[in-house]
């Protein structure tokens, strides 16, 4: 048997366990911010308030089905996990709500001991019946109630609660991903109780254990927290409270940053902004950088004709100079690096030397767009030929990675149409199949390839994939990565995968990936930069430096 | 014979026998003179709708072309007004964007003020129900701001510029009513009107052949008066992102995305669009003005 604990490393033999910790090593050299505070630590000073900016609103204010940082960001301070990643050794997972863990040899049962007198914010206390009563919700939701991750646990058996501090996680297999999964910064712990007297209680309120406790929200204007000063780690929070301020429009968050009516904005502000928010408040600012778990993909639409023929879809891919948009596009968005399906740099991605190798990654344009050219003409598409493709009404990064596509198909002698739509038509419009081509994302909260290929898997296996395709080929690439136990047979695996995505049926494939860039008041403390902006930001260290 | 100097203000035209010159061209003299801010916004018209027509030869580069190595440039002796945010050059944006403001504003405002104007004599002619529930209709559509419901139709259309003409062409439609259909009730009660009756006209003839003509003044002031309106709309609405999409050279997109991200670094990507559009509009009301005062008989003889 093999242990865990919130306040130490894990020792687990178990594949998946090592393979965390194999990417905890790289991963923190791979998103060490390029700016960022001294690493000498500073007496922090409690109270304050912090205010911060969000982009957009929260659809529900229920983790478990939504999946925008739009709800994260605000929501999240009220409530705990069961397992976090900690920020500051990415992707080393601790606990939360668990004190402690143990992960059988076979791999198929995990045992939790839970944190002894955590308080609700009614104050009643917390039991392992609710983490066993949360983790059904989302595994194995009830009728008319949406978990969007439900897939994940599709190994998950049951969840036992043999007593109080105790919770029990029988799998039907062992799963590599399956600690990952339970440190998702979506599972908020929900009360047992609540739940069972309606399981969709929590999409209008809120009653967490997290260091927040909730105040108000007022739609279209803020959301405001205060300290929970029962919360179960002595000291924390240090904040007395937070407010978000809802602020779509980009110019009207730079400026509210800018002028210190917020003091940062989490989920990532585009080259230029800091750039602009560095000449005009110097040292008052702080930029703390990160690769991203986020890339922005083309999907194409298997279902019409000509992208129904693989030699379409790659010739798209072959006329996109990923390098020169790499060199390119940072100067104006927040895109960097070029990769595969996996982020560059984490432990399964494709490494330079193989990644050349695939359609629409080849170092000479030149001769990759003789290629498409020709592979154009073979499938009898003719010269000029016009096709549409979707976007979404977002600046940043959509709409310069979508014009700098279009440009690159245009070399090729296509003619594209853009059609830009607000969020909500364009998510339709990619679920129904309504669409030729289209830029879409993917963005995960850790480097598991279990999350990132869960996408390019057949349609009738993956609600995420858009492209409308069914490859058995894949999906059974896709099983044996997820199972292998040598970390290098995996990898073989993960990269056949890629392989099979990327280059011989060319049926989605990413651009560029994210570069998170957060600018933020140089008097904000204690929040550090992840690979994703869905992790840390429950504010349980933030605390504000007196001026 | 009588000659004459035509003085106009900053030209002088050389004295030529007035018999000789053509009625078009004294008609035209007579406005440069008595009327040259219209004149101006005139000229300015023409110049961008010939700039419009001969875009690809007069532009100094393709519209579309990227250069990432001119980024962001400001204006030099190769870029005159400056390189946006893919290096694309903006002085040709603007000379091809001219093209669908062009379009997009006289295709809305002609078949708004047209459809306008049948609608509006028509209900004033047949009166009875058919003006009262026309009317009413208009009403309706009228209580609308315009922006408001140009916005609801390309939200319930969608983009594209067929659907953006029709989303500025419809709030157009019972303003131009309602103002000509007063015109044509007044003319409704002229003896000439109650002739052709008497004579057995048909009512589509009584319309077309003797209402119409009578009413042209005011739906050409209102055709010009809307064009200018309908620039600025089309650019209101491809600046909101519900109009014309990248690539597509249109000046109010020129004025979103990059343009409000890099307005300090690069504010040329503003200026030179926003100037623009300024002074379409300008010149497309200085010249509605121009052309009521000409046009109305009241207003000529004051």
């Amino acid at each position: 048997m093999t242990r865990g604990s919130s306040g130490e490393n894990a020792g687990w033999r178990m594949r998946g366990v090592a393979v965390l910790a194999v990417v905890s090593a790289l991963g923190v050299q791979a998103w060490a911010p390029s700016v960022g505070r001294a690493a000498v630590p500073e007496k922090t000073q409690p109270g304050g308030e912090l205010t911060f900016a969000v982009a957009a609103e929260p659809p529900s204010f229920d983790g478990h089905r939504e999946t925008t940082f739009a709800m994260i960001h605000p929501v999240a301070p009220h409530y705990s996990l069961l397992l976090k990643f900690d920020p500051d050794t990415y992707p080393k997972i601790v606990g939360d709500l668990a004190e402690s863990w143990t992960i059988s040899r076979d791999g198929v049962t995990y045992t939790f001991k839970i944190r002894d007198g955590v308080k609700w914010h009614d104050g009643s206390l917390l039991t392992a019946k609710d983490i066993k009563a949360t983790y059904d919700k989302i595994a194995f939701p009830p009728p008319g109630v949406v978990s969007v991750r439900k897939a994940s646990y599709a190994a998950l058996e049951r969840v036992e609660a043999p007593d109080a501090r105790t919770v029990v996680f029988r799998l039907k297999w062992p799963e590599a991903s399956m600690l990952a999964n339970l440190a998702s910064p979506w599972n908020f712990i929900y009360k047992a109780d609540i739940l069972a007297k309606d399981p969709r209680w929590y999409e209008k309120n809120i009653m967490g254990t997290g260091p927040f406790k909730f105040v108000e929200y007022v739609s279209g204007s803020h959301w405001v927290g205060k300290r929970n000063e029962d919360y179960f780690v002595k000291g924390r929070p240090y904040l007395d409270g937070f407010r978000a301020l809802f602020i779509r429009d980009t110019a009207a968050r730079l400026a509210a940053v800018r002028g210190g009516r917020a003091l940062v904005e989490f989920r990532g502000d585009s080259p230029a902004a800091r750039d602009d928010l560095v000449r005009a408040l110097g040292d008052k600012i702080v930029v703390q950088e990160s690769s991203w778990i986020c890339a922005l993909t083309v999907a194409i639409n298997t279902e019409k004709k000509p992208f129904d023929d693989p030699r379409v879809r790659r010739a798209l891919s072959l006329a996109v100079d990923r390098w020169e948009a790499s060199r390119v596009l940072p100067k104006i968005a927040f895109v960097k690096e070029v990769g595969g399906v996996l982020r560059p740099g984490s432990e399964y991605a494709m490494p330079e030397s193989e990644l050349i190798k695939l359609a629409g990654f080849w170092k000479n344009i030149e001769a990759s767009r003789t290629e498409a050219r020709r592979l154009l003409r073979e499938a009898g598409v003719p010269d000029g030929f016009k096709f549409t493709f979707k976007n979404r009404d977002v600046a940043m990064p959509y709409q310069p990675v979508g014009i700098y596509l279009i440009d690159q198909w245009r070399k090729v002698g296509l003619n594209v149409t853009q059609v830009v739509q607000e969020t909500g038509p364009y998510t339709a419009d990619l679920r129904a199949g309504n669409y030729e081509t289209s830029l879409d994302f993917v963005c995960d909260f850790m480097d598991e390839p279990d999350l990132q290929l869960f996408k390019y898997l057949s349609s009738d296996k993956s609600p995420a994939n858009y492209g409308r395709y069914k490859d058995p080929v894949l999906d059974d690439l896709y099983l044996k990565q997820a199972r292998a136990t040598d970390p290098a047979e995996r990898k073989k695996l993960v990269w056949a995968f890629e392989r099979r995505v990327l280059d011989e049926m060319a049926y989605q494939w990413p651009t560029l990936w994210w570069q998170r860039i957060i600018p933020h008041w140089a008097k904000l403390r204690g929040w550090k930069i992840t690979p994703s902006h869905y992790l840390n930001q429950d504010l349980r260290d933030v605390w504000l430096a007196k001026e | 014979m009588d000659e004459r100097t035509i003085e106009l203000p900053g030209l002088a035209v050389e004295a030529r026998p007035l018999a000789a010159i053509p009625r078009g061209m004294r008609s035209l003299l007579r406005f440069l003179r008595k009327k040259p801010l219209g004149a101006a916004g005139g000229f300015i018209i023409v110049a961008m709708a010939l700039g419009a027509l001969a875009a690809g030869v007069v532009a100094p580069y393709d519209p579309l072309e990227t250069d990432f190595d001119a980024m962001l440039g400001p204006p030099t002796q190769a870029h005159w007004l400056g390189t946006d945010a893919f290096g694309r050059d903006v002085l040709s944006r603007i000379i091809h964007g001219a093209r669908t403001a062009l379009l997009v504003g006289f295709a809305s405002s002609f078949l708004g003020a047209t459809l306008g104007a049948i609608l509006g004599v028509a209900s004033a002619y047949l009166g009875g129900r058919v003006d009262l529930y026309t009317q009413r209709c208009m009403d309706i559509l009228i209580s609308f701001p315009i922006i408001i419901l140009a916005l609801s139709v390309v939200a319930m259309l969608g983009g594209g510029t067929f659907n953006l003409i029709l989303a500025i062409m419809i709030p157009f439609i019972p303003r131009v009513s309602q103002v000509l259909r007063a015109s044509a009730l007044a003319i409704r009660e002229m003896p000439y009107i109650e002739a052709a009756r008497a004579l057995g006209m048909g009512s589509s003839r009584i319309i077309l052949r003797h209402m119409f003509p009578n009413v042209m003044a005011s739906y050409l002031v209102m055709l010009t008066a809307f064009l200018g309106q309908a620039i600025l709309l089309e650019a209101s609405l491809s600046f909101l992102g519900l109009g014309t999409a990248e690539p597509i050279p249109s000046w109010g997109l020129m004025l979103r995305g990059a343009a409000v991200e890099f307005a300090e670094r690069a504010p040329w990507m503003a200026i030179f669009p926003g100037l623009t559009i300024s002074a379409a509009v300008f010149a497309f009301n200085v010249l509605g003005d121009a052309l009521r005062d000409v046009l109305d008989p009241k207003l000529r003889m004051a």
